[in-house]
């Protein structure tokens, strides 16, 4: 099935959304499905354009913008960031990615953790990855990863009536070493030694602010992140599947990934 | 007129809610409730020293959430039932049948109400119980938390439970559960109020402010 969206005034970035067109969710992608609130027309081919009641016809996820809804987490340590995000991306019910990879590289040491739409984070992402490889050919150095998150905050605040965009930026410079911003929904930016964002951020509030120590090494900030998105994950019906880590510092990015049999386990889940 | 000069407040029409975090622990030999004491009205806290933990028996309490008249009336009317059917019996109530009674007004009146009570106790049968009534069903559980502070500590309460915790354990385990929440959720705060009830019978206590764990961005 292919379908146009129709929307109206818009900039910038969001002018290449314009032309995007949507194909319905394929296994382990991203549909590019756009919308932009309260002003979205969604044709469907003629053969069924005259069934005006989708309920129980049409699945939910064919009326359903593709979000991240997510749990995200980044925590400073000495020497660099530990970043975290689980690997489920839905269309309404429908998981249209179960192993998504929401840690994505702005630079060489700046990552990007996403939530919210995934449209909306994917475009910003690329066009502050643009902007920073820019600045930081024209500095002859490493970007800072405030740049960074300035750049998000820009595009995020300026546009935030036509985005829906929770982003947490972390990474490692040599002037300041390891830091998380973060940008959440509205545009504002500000430091924290650990933030978690996306919809399952709330369910871990609570053991966040308990168990975060300043002070932790590597492996602990490791262990502890882990544990907080295996707790959300558990809760919230819109993240799961894997958990992906990254560890970047001065020596540079290491990745991994924890499946689902090897995530910690506790007593009462 | 629809304009006026000084627009009334919104919290004058808003229902009044225990916006609220509301938890019950087992431990080994009784139950440990526990909740804030914040009752707002829009942005209004209108009361910010309410004990949310209402007895309805010796040994069996519950704790409130959501809408302050609703659940008020459910624990007092569960409170008159519960008397009615012991009767002149000399056996205290099970913890089960007063959770029944209010699951039961719960569910007959769930369109109109908008109430949460947990119910725990203990009784010479079972010992220390928690059951959870939200929205008409009835469920016995190690623990419950309830109110809209409890997302913000779903996480912290599956990680740090254990079966088997000891009186003081408990203690801290509700006491930590309801600080933290009440530091993320704008509707829950004040003081503590925790009921400790066992063999022996209930004890109530206040944990004021100041007194309150500190984690670490205080």
């Amino acid at each position: 099935m292919h379908f146009t969206v129709v929307f109206s005034g818009l900039s910038g970035v969001c002018d290449r959304l314009r032309q995007a067109r949507v194909r319905t969710p394929a296994a382990g992608s991203f549909s590019n499905v756009v919308s932009v609130k309260m002003a979205t027309v969604l044709q469907f081919p003629a053969s069924v354009s005259t069934f005006n009641n989708y309920n129980d016809l049409y699945p939910d996820w064919t009326q359903r913008e593709v979000s991240t809804g997510t749990t995200i987490m980044a925590v400073e340590f000495e020497g660099g960031v530990v970043i975290g995000a689980d690997s489920r991306t839905t269309t309404g019910a429908y998981i249209a990615n179960r192993v998504t990879d929401k840690l994505t590289p702005i630079h060489e040491r700046i990552f990007c953790c996403r939530s919210g739409s995934a449209a909306d984070t994917q475009a910003i992402a690329d066009a502050v990855t643009y902007q920073l490889g820019f600045h930081s050919i024209e500095l002859d150095e490493a970007p800072l990863v405030q740049t960074a998150a300035s750049l998000f905050r820009e595009m995020c605040y300026r546009y935030r009536e036509e985005l829906m965009a929770g982003i947490i930026v972390a990474g490692w410079d040599p002037r300041r070493g390891g830091q998380v911003y973060t940008v959440p929904v509205g545009g504002m930016m500000t430091r924290q030694p650990v933030s978690v964002g996306g919809s399952g951020s709330s369910y871990i509030y609570g053991y966040v602010d308990s168990n975060y120590r300043a002070g932790m090494s590597k492996e602990e900030c490791l262990k502890f992140t882990a544990e907080a998105l295996t707790l959300a994950m558990e809760r919230d019906g819109s993240s799961g599947g894997v958990v992906r880590l990254a560890v970047i510092s001065e020596q540079g990015v290491e990745r991994q990934v924890i499946l689902g049999n090897q995530l910690p386990k506790f007593s009462t889940v | 007129m629809s304009e006026e000069l000084f627009p009334e407040p919104e919290w004058l029409s808003e229902e009044v809610k225990t916006g609220t975090t509301i938890i019950a622990v087992t431990f080994d030999g009784g139950v440990v409730l526990g909740s804030d004491s914040r009752v707002s009205a829009g942005e209004s806290v209108v009361n910010r020293v309410m004990n949310k933990l209402s007895p309805l028996h010796d040994k069996i309490y519950c704790a409130l959430s959501g809408s302050a008249a609703d659940a008020q009336t459910i624990a007092e009317i569960v409170n008159y039932q519960l008397d009615v059917h012991i009767g002149h019996s000399e056996d205290d109530p099970l913890v089960c049948s007063a959770a029944t009674l209010v699951k039961n007004i719960s569910y007959k009146y769930k369109e109109e109400l908008s109430a949460h009570l947990i119910v725990a106790g203990w009784d010479r049968k079972k010992g220390g119980q928690v059951y959870a009534t939200l929205n008409g069903l009835l469920s016995r559980q190690p623990f419950a938390i309830g109110g809209s502070g409890s997302f913000y500590i779903n996480g912290f309460v599956d990680a740090e439970y254990r079966k088997n915790m000891t009186k003081r354990e408990s203690q801290e385990f509700v006491v930590n559960a309801l600080t933290l929440a009440m530091g993320r959720d704008g509707s829950s705060g004040g003081v503590a109020y925790v009921v400790t009830i066992d063999k022996d019978g209930a004890e109530e206590k206040c944990v004021l402010g100041n007194e309150l764990p500190k984690f670490f961005d205080e």
